[in-house]
């Protein structure tokens, strides 16, 4: 017989949700994933086309449990409306970067154009130092990263993975598709 | 019907009525004054006063596991909220359905560290299935319903409403809302059962064997599991809360398997091919090492909760909903590919669970011994009530000699804290559900470290003039633990010896009830005699039993089930 404890699935999930907008809702998810050993990897949290529900995309690290149990779990609590893992194939998955480069206005052209090859906006410039803001997928923002380091990374900021699924697919509750 | 002008208090007092709510068990204090002060004019509900809130959500579980409806406790803020949290915590490991109700310090205040506030819906999120804090008391009707609702249907548990002060005082027009919409709470509707492939493994099972749980009662399924079972003709073991949802004394049933289970029953579970689980939840008390469990055997899994399939053992088919309606499909199904394609022969399975259940029979042997054998105590009670007893149990050995040798037959019968091992839980949960079923007889079976810690409420069974009996197998020590430290800390008996305290009958006399002590196994019989003849209010009943004896057979933790430690002696 197959045992669950033997048949670690691994890696990273995305899982997107649609929850009630009510106070208290981001610590019950927050407080299951802790209190079941789920790994939080990055959570965000925002409006949706209805101001009643917001959508959540949790990408969770999974060493030894299914992601079928997580999602299982997070579906009973009340507030969460409607909840899936997002197939990796058919994912747009994109994440926001702000990083702060110290470095003299002699280089800012060089920066400029690396910024340029990575679509990315530098959106603010001092004497200096400049902030370049870029989003995309988290590929895509390592590497910008790695090519950022050279320059002088004085900070940096980056916001959790928000995704939606290619196609018709939604996640609504049933009266509402 | 008309809404009518009230205040938050008395809406809520309305709501209760209208839920058909018949006990409330609670303490009141200063941020829930404005509630039990509405609560004085009901004429439907009646109040018990309990001496600890905890004993409150046990005597309300003790009701609701007794009668099937949902227990109903209440808390002030603070410290009050906080005394319901254990008994909250067990309602939602054992499934129980259950409403408790706090009140908090005024809205204004809340997040200020007021006087007695404590964030109660933070601290019992994790162990309610879900919890309100009412802030608008134009939304206490609707949550009111919401909560009752949740609380008793899919898979039962407690839920916990928190109404701030001002909001018990706000008025409101009042109307109880007769349905509920809640988006995201809706019992599980999965993909088609798979009958047929279930069925399918049933007939092909040379080893089958029936794994009845805690479901079985909170689905109210007993007549469909007997047919099941009676048509599978396959042994049947059960877990601690299956014990009853199949007659103990029926030829099939094996009774507990796990931890303390009968060495036949774990052979049986470990040598099976099969495994129907019936409304349970493989916990590791039942399972031993999960890596060698049952490593034979395919599993037919139905549960009301999805995210109890494939948790800890995967199933083969999962069969997902409630087992009132699924399992006669089941059923019938099963009939149809027996009658198609002929039963299995399991004969020589069922030979094999005959011969170890003869070999490996719960043995103890009282003839020649001084001193009373808990054992023997359990099995004359329920000689006494013919097993008919409603039996309400603590935690630890008694729990387990208990477990092992009443032999239940009835439905919700056996009321344990099973989940979260609750010691304390007998005096409580026997009073609740003495009031819930007040024509059966109820007794608890209970040690002397786990009555001590809630025997404050004698009083609330004196008070109520309940009839209940508590028998507590006395061996002045924290049995179970001290257990452990025999087997597996070497005889290092740290803090778990008990000094001979309170006196027992003292106890009773002064809080007005009957006290009986046995001392030998010759004063055994005409102390129950004594016991039972008394209808005036409750009995405690000291029996001293064998300080040394233990629980067996034992699975080590962590150990395989069928890797089981057992007295050499007997």
């Amino acid at each position: 017989m197959e045992r669950t404890e033997t048949r670690p699935t691994g890696g990273t999930h995305t899982i997107s949700l649609l929850v009630e907008n009510k106070p208290g809702v981001l610590h019950r998810i927050a407080g299951l994933f802790s209190r079941r050993g789920y790994n939080i990897a990055s959570l965000t949290v925002g409006p949706t086309e209805r101001p009643e529900y917001s959508r959540m995309t949790i990408v969770v690290r999974l060493s030894s449990k299914p992601v079928e149990q997580v999602v299982r779990q997070v579906q009973k609590l009340v507030p969460v409306v409607e909840v899936r893992e997002l197939s990796p194939q058919d994912l747009i998955e994109r994440e926001l970067l702000l990083v702060k480069i110290r470095t003299p206005e002699k280089n800012h052209a060089e920066l400029r154009a690396l910024a340029e090859t990575y679509e990315a906006n530098i959106v603010d410039v001092s004497p200096d130092a400049l902030i370049i803001e870029a989003s995309g997928n988290a590929g895509k923002l390592d590497a910008l990263e790695e090519r950022l380091a050279a320059y002088g990374i004085q900070e940096l900021c980056r916001s959790g993975r928000i995704a939606l699924e290619r196609g018709f697919k939604t996640l609504a509750p049933p009266n509402l598709k | 019907m008309a809404k009518q002008k009230m205040t938050g208090a008395q809406a809520l007092v309305r709501c209760l009525e209208a839920e058909g709510v018949e006990y409330i068990f609670g303490v009141p204090g200063g941020a829930i004054l404005p509630i039990y002060d509405a609560l004085f004019d009901s004429k439907l509900i009646k109040h018990v006063l309990v001496r600890h809130e905890q004993v409150g959500a046990h005597a309300a579980e003790g009701f609701a596991h007794a009668t099937g409806k949902v227990g109903v406790c209440f808390g002030t803020s603070g410290p009050g909220a906080t005394n319901l949290v254990t008994g909250i915590a067990d309602a939602y490991m054992d499934s129980v359905p259950m409403v408790a109700i706090t009140g908090n310090v005024p809205s204004t205040l809340i997040g200020t560290d007021a006087f007695q506030e404590a964030d109660i819906t933070g601290i019992t999120m994790p162990i309610t299935k879900h919890n309100w804090l009412v802030t608008d008391v134009a939304e206490l009707p609707r949550v009111i319903k919401e909560a009752f609702y949740v609380a008793r249907t899919g898979r039962p548990g407690p839920v916990l409403v928190d109404i701030p002060k001002d909001i018990q005082n706000a008025e409101l027009d009042f109307e109880y809302p007769d349905s509920v919409n809640i988006p995201g709470y809706h019992p599980p509707v999965g993909e088609e059962p798979r009958l047929r492939d279930a069925a399918q493994l049933l007939r092909s099972a040379s080893r089958p064997v029936v794994y009845l749980g805690g479901g079985v009662r909170t689905s109210n399924a007993y007549k469909e599991v007997f047919e099941f079972c009676e048509l599978l003709n396959a042994p049947v073991v059960t877990t601690v809360h299956g014990k009853g949802s199949f007659p103990e004394t029926h030829p099939l049933c094996l009774g507990m398997f796990g931890m303390h289970g009968g060495r036949y029953s774990n052979y049986t579970v470990q040598g099976s091919d099969l495994i129907v689980a019936l409304g349970a939840r493989f916990d590791d008390r039942v399972t031993g090492k999960l890596s060698t469990f049952a490593p034979e055997a395919k599993v037919i899994h139905l549960d009301v909760d999805p995210a109890e399939i494939s948790k800890l053992v995967t199933a083969t088919v999962p069969l997902v909903g409630d087992m009132r309606a699924l399992l006669p499909m089941l059923t019938e199904e099963t009939k149809k590919a027996f009658a198609q394609h002929g039963r299995p022969d399991i004969s020589v399975w069922k030979k094999r669970v005959e011969e170890w259940r003869e070999k490996h029979p719960l043995r103890y042997k009282q003839e020649g011994q001084p001193h009373i054998l808990p054992q023997w105590a359990v099995e004359k009670i329920w000689e006494k009530t013919q097993g008919k007893a409603v039996v309400t149990t603590g935690v630890g050995e008694h729990q387990m000699f208990a477990a092992q040798y009443w032999k239940t037959s009835y439905p919700r019968q056996f009321i344990t804290s099973g989940g979260l091992g609750t010691m304390g839980f007998c005096l409580p949960a026997a009073i609740g559900a003495k009031l819930g079923r007040p024509d059966a007889e109820v007794i608890g079976i209970d040690g002397d470290g786990s009555f001590q810690m809630t025997l404050q409420d004698l009083a609330t069974a004196v008070d109520l003039k309940l009839p209940i009996k508590i028998f507590i197998l006395n061996n002045l020590f924290l049995g179970m633990v001290r257990q452990w430290q025999e087997l597996f800390y070497d005889n290092r008996f740290s803090e778990t010896p008990l000094s001979d305290l309170p006196d027992l009958v003292k106890l009773a006399d002064a809080y007005g009830c009957l006290g009986l002590r046995a001392r030998t196994p010759d004063e055994l019989d005409g102390v129950l005699d004594r016991a039972f003849a008394h209808k005036d209010g409750p009995v405690i009943v000291d029996i001293r039993v064998r300080r040394q004896e233990k629980v067996y057979p034992m699975v080590p933790a962590g150990a395989p089930l069928n890797d089981m430690i057992d007295d050499e002696e007997r």
